[in-house]
């Protein structure tokens, strides 16, 4: 079939990259702007990345967001991972109740898990803070774990792993020899998933985190009144373009792995 | 061997189930007790009864309008695209769906509050057009920047679920319908639509439920002066400390996205049935 109208396809796409992208581009031109307000430019500086690194308050909110995304992250692959075995060899109905109310914070909005989450915290007395935050994080980060790992796990070829068992392996050592390698890939991406979604989560972290506790969002939702501070935005393009750097370089990286992986075969 | 095997999966299970009931289950019969009692415990269907307190049904109708408005617009926005996408870049990586995503990695707030800068009295745009003659624009502050900062916002789920759906169509299906005579109007209305409907409809859902209940976007870009009910919800939480009220009005916001979810499931059954 041949492609009619390619420039213009071309064009829509590229107005629609223009359109996701010039709020960022905007943030990266801000932090290099000395004029502190917004509109106005001063001239290029480096001063926000310089005093970005003696801001101890953004520092503390930059350490809890990193903190928060990697614990939730790890303990939400170890849980839903678990999850995953379990369910699969469950009857029909008990799956499908469980994967059901796995689908709950998927599902819900926000802000309703969020004051569900209050709710509970309130009620049971726990001082709001760091760790509110993160079983808050964990909940709503297991499923993205779950639903990456199922589709995985229930392509296994079961056989295998009970070759394994046969040829005398124990369950565990069979499991991380045949299963594990095998799902790897997914528990990667529903990881990363989740490291992703804890990191840009605002909504929940409000009604979590309390008085004394600041990630980067609650930071700049509590700054947004006054003015936000240049070196946030300092802070934030050098995440984004570390992100950024790092997709390209992950992108470029699986496909020599795949050649790899087939020349061995 | 079976019954061991059992054992082992149950003990895999049990943390799982604990944390799904303790964080899920309970939270949510937390809202709904809430939501049903008054401050002495007392039951009472007043707060779930509160919506239709003027100020409260307004945010309602408000926040469906612009939430209806920003889910039209992102569907328009995100089919050609995700067409146009599949098609361009065939065989390739899909290197431009995953710049798609990037954008998340910059914090959401400081995105939409940089609309703020490009929308303002006299931020970029306005600053272009008075310096071409024009006269300034009133943008921030108004229903449609509201509706820009949800667009901005939640495309990219509404992208996602169509590129894939619109990518897995088996290209001789398109072609069969082609070999038989079938128009390129028509091959689009009868075959690659109604096969990337269940995309479709997940993008929706994906979309308007974070529309509807947003109060960051609303309070970024509305200045304060339009309240949606994500905001009224928000305030009773967080400023009135009046946990019953806001409970009782998240009831009625889960009532919405019930009826989102049941016809996402009953559709997408249907699809199944005909599949």
């Amino acid at each position: 079939m041949k492609t009619k109208y390619k420039g213009l396809k071309r064009l829509y796409i590229a107005l629609i990259f223009i359109f996701m992208y010039a709020p960022i581009a905007l943030l990266i031109v801000q932090s290099f702007n000395s004029s502190k307000s917004r509109g106005h430019w001063g001239g290029f500086t480096l001063d926000w990345y310089r005093s970005l690194f003696t801001d101890a308050s953004i520092g503390e909110a930059f350490t809890n967001t990193i903190l928060l995304a990697l614990l939730s992250s790890v303990i939400s692959v170890i849980l839903g991972t678990a999850a995953v075995i379990y369910m699969s060899k469950l009857k029909k109905s008990p799956r499908t109740i469980l994967m059901g109310v796995t689908n709950v914070p998927m599902l819900n909005a926000d802000i309703v898990t969020g004051v569900s989450f209050m709710l509970l915290f309130l009620t049971l007395r726990i001082q709001f803070g760091f760790v509110t935050i993160l079983l808050a994080h964990i909940t709503f980060n297991i499923p993205y774990v779950i639903l990456n790992v199922m589709p995985r796990y229930r392509e296994l070829n079961p056989h295998i792993y009970e070759a394994a068992l046969d040829l005398g392996a124990s369950p565990v050592y069979a499991f991380f020899k045949t299963v594990l390698p095998e799902i790897m890939p997914a528990i990667l991406s529903g990881g990363l998933m989740a490291f992703t979604m804890s990191i840009d989560d605002f909504i929940i972290t409000h009604f979590t985190a309390g008085a004394g506790v600041h990630t980067l969002s609650t930071k700049i939702y509590s700054e947004v009144k006054l003015g936000i501070k240049p070196e946030m935005y300092a802070l934030s393009a050098m995440i984004f373009v570390t992100v950024l750097l790092l997709l390209i370089l992950v992108n470029r990286v699986p496909a020599k792995a795949d050649a790899h992986g087939k020349e061995a075969v | 061997m079976s019954k061991t095997r059992r054992l082992s999966s149950a003990f895999l299970g049990l943390p799982y189930i604990f944390w799904a009931a303790a964080f899920i289950v309970i939270p949510l019969i937390m809202v709904v007790w809430y939501g049903l009692t008054d401050e002495n415990g007392a039951f009472t269907f007043a707060n779930v009864a509160a919506i239709a307190d003027p100020a409260h049904s307004k945010a309602l109708l408000m926040a469906l309008l612009l939430s209806f408005l920003a889910t039209v617009v992102c569907f328009l926005l995100a089919y050609p695209l995700c067409m146009f996408l599949v098609e361009l870049q065939k065989g390739s990586d899909s290197f431009l769906t995953m710049l798609l995503i990037v954008p998340m990695w910059m914090n959401f707030l400081l995105r939409t509050y940089a609309w703020q800068s490009i929308l303002e009295k006299t931020g970029i745009i306005n600053t272009a057009l008075t310096a071409l003659g024009f006269a300034p624009l009133r943008m921030i502050n108004t229903n449609g920047a509201i509706i820009l900062g949800m667009v901005y916002n939640f495309l990219p789920f509404m992208v996602l679920p169509i590129y894939n759906a619109l990518e897995k169509i088996d290209k001789n299906v398109i072609n069969a319908a082609r070999d038989l005579g079938a128009d390129g109007r028509i091959t689009f209305l009868r075959v690659i639509f109604p096969l990337s409907l269940p995309g479709v409809i997940s993008g929706v859902t994906m979309v308007f439920i974070p529309a509807l209940t947003t109060f960051v976007v609303s309070s970024l870009l509305g200045g304060g002066k339009i309240l949606l009910i994500g905001n009224v919800i928000e305030q009773e939480f967080m400023v009135a400390y009046d946990w019953n009220l806001g409970s009782g009005l998240s009831l009625v916001l889960l009532i919405f996205i019930i009826i989102n979810v049941v016809i996402s499931a009953v559709t997408e059954k249907g699809e199944e049935a005909k599949a």
